[in-house]
């Protein structure tokens, strides 16, 4: 096969640099999913408060993002936003920022949803056995309401893991943008190259994703009974 | 003497209501130190809530619950200090499915009762073994059957070493076979002495194990009795209608 144009992906230090775009990717989501996580929590805890209008609220913001395409946020901060505050934020900036409020939207939910569904007998059954309130979270409710979370963050995490391709929109170069790159440099030289590339980046993808896909069936199978 | 007389709780005159419903209605009741009381009375006449009320689990709205003196219907009740004397053991056995077997047990007296741990599971394995569980020490309460589950409840409130254990329909839950099981060691329990309030629907049971039976109708107590006369001939109407529903199901 003289002219597969395989070659491509080892041609100069293209491998490294979609290898390098993939880590811009996994950079994104892994930033967003810390800062997603620790702001979801704490609005999942004030989803269960008793103030109406307050969960209203983060009800609504949920919903914000929900409705709202992912790629319409990333436009409206990167292009609507940042100029008109006369702040340079960065196409990565703006995509962290993004992801995170996404993200604790979503793991809020889940956050709540936890809680929510955690039998009341539960808590019950710990302050019969004389438990004070904190030993009663830290012990009894904690670990479970986080195994229920388990399967839904992994989730989230592969669907923002995916959803980051979007950010090639805004000016980040990520693992597809550097992908495209190397077609059109070598669009001459080797036609196929697309095919050679993008399958390898949705090998990438896959690699990344599937260990993420397994690891919540299998707490999803173990935490079920 | 005195040991068999001492009053370990006294309820007088409590009153519970859920929003305008009067749930429970001027109840007064004494439990003895040894003593086995069985509560029975129909669906909805609120045992559950009145033994819910006894460890705190339910706010009342007014007559006093003195445990050993204390009053527990005051301002500033430690319920934490007090749970640890009234254990309870609900119908659908509350394990906590993420701990073993014997991490469930422990939990209350390494962590409520901060006890020495080598102590607390040196006499959590001999309860274990009491209860023919002992093997079974390292499972998940979901590989365990109901009636396993039921016996390591009863365990896990024993370990706590209480005064009183308040039992709500232990064995409703629980397929015929193993109903059997789960009552064995709760009258083993009253064989020990130990000072029981149980609620319960399984009447051959009520009436071997129940120094006396309570039966309650609509928030009040209707009959104190012997079970021997309560089973053969009740005081009441409403005690005789309810048993001839039980001897109307059985045929
Ligand atoms: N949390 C609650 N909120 C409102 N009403 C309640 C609540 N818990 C119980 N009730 C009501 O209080 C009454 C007494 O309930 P309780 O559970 O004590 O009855 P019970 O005698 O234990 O009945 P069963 O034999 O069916 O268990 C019932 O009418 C019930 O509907
Ligand atoms: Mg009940």
């Amino acid at each position: 096969m003289p002219n597969s144009g395989v070659e491509v992906l080892f041609e100069g230090s293209n491998f490294e640099r979609l290898l390098g775009g993939l880590l811009v990717t996994i950079e994104i989501a892994f930033i967003s999913i810390m800062i997603g996580t620790i702001l979801g929590v704490v609005m999942g805890l004030l989803r269960t408060v008793p103030t109406r209008s307050l969960r209203l609220l983060l009800r609504l913001y949920l919903e914000a993002f929900r409705i709202i395409p992912i790629l319409v946020w990333l436009y409206v901060v990167h292009f609507s936003f940042s100029p008109l505050l006369h702040i340079d934020i960065s196409g990565e900036t703006t995509a962290i920022l993004v992801f995170s409020l996404w993200g604790a939207a979503e793991i809020g939910d889940i956050v709540r949803g936890a809680l929510e569904s955690m039998p009341k007998h539960q808590a019950e059954s710990g302050k019969a056995l004389g438990l004070s309130k904190g030993q009663l979270y830290r012990y009894v409710l904690i670990p479970q309401a986080v195994r229920r979370m388990l399967p839904g963050a992994i989730n989230l995490a592969t669907r923002m893991v995916k959803t980051t391709s979007l950010v090639v929109l805004i000016g980040v170069i990520d693992v597809v943008k550097v992908g495209q790159q190397i077609i059109e440099l070598g669009v001459i030289k080797a036609p196929n190259a697309s095919f050679w590339v993008y399958g390898l980046i949705f090998i990438l993808y896959f690699l990344v994703c599937y260990p993420l896909s397994v690891l919540s069936r299998k707490y999803e199978r173990r935490w079920q009974s | 003497m005195s040991e068999n007389t001492e009053i370990l709780l006294e309820v007088e005159n409590l009153q519970k209501f859920f929003g305008d419903r009067h749930v429970l209605n001027g109840i007064s009741l004494q439990v003895k130190r040894g003593e086995v009381t069985v509560i029975l009375g129909p669906s909805g006449c609120g045992k559950s809530t009145l033994l819910r009320c006894l460890n705190g689990l339910e706010p009342v709205q007014g007559g006093t619950i003195h445990y050993l003196g204390q009053n527990l219907t005051g301002e500033h009740v430690n319920w934490r200090e007090i749970r640890q004397h009234i254990g309870m053991v609900f119908q659908n056995y509350e394990l906590f499915p993420h701990m073993t077997v014997i991490e469930n047990i422990l939990l209350g007296p390494l962590k409520a009762q901060k006890r020495d741990s080598k102590e607390a599971l040196q006499q959590a394995e001999t309860l274990l073994d009491r209860v023919g569980l002992l093997a079974r020490k390292n499972d998940y309460p979901r590989q365990l059957s109901g009636g396993q589950k039921q016996r390591i409840a009863i365990v896990r409130a024993l370990c706590m070493n209480p005064d009183i254990i308040l039992f709500d329909e232990v064995t409703a839950s629980l397929d015929p076979e193993m109903v059997r099981e789960v009552l064995d060691v709760i009258l083993g329990l009253a064989n020990q002495g130990m000072t029981m309030l149980i609620v319960t629907h399984e009447m051959g049971f009520a009436r071997s194990v129940g120094d006396r039976i309570v039966f309650m109708d609509q928030g009040k107590i209707c009959e104190i009795a012997d079970p021997e006369q309560f089973f053969t001939e009740p005081a009441t109407e409403r005690a005789q209608q309810f048993l001839n529903i039980f001897e109307y199901n059985k045929l």
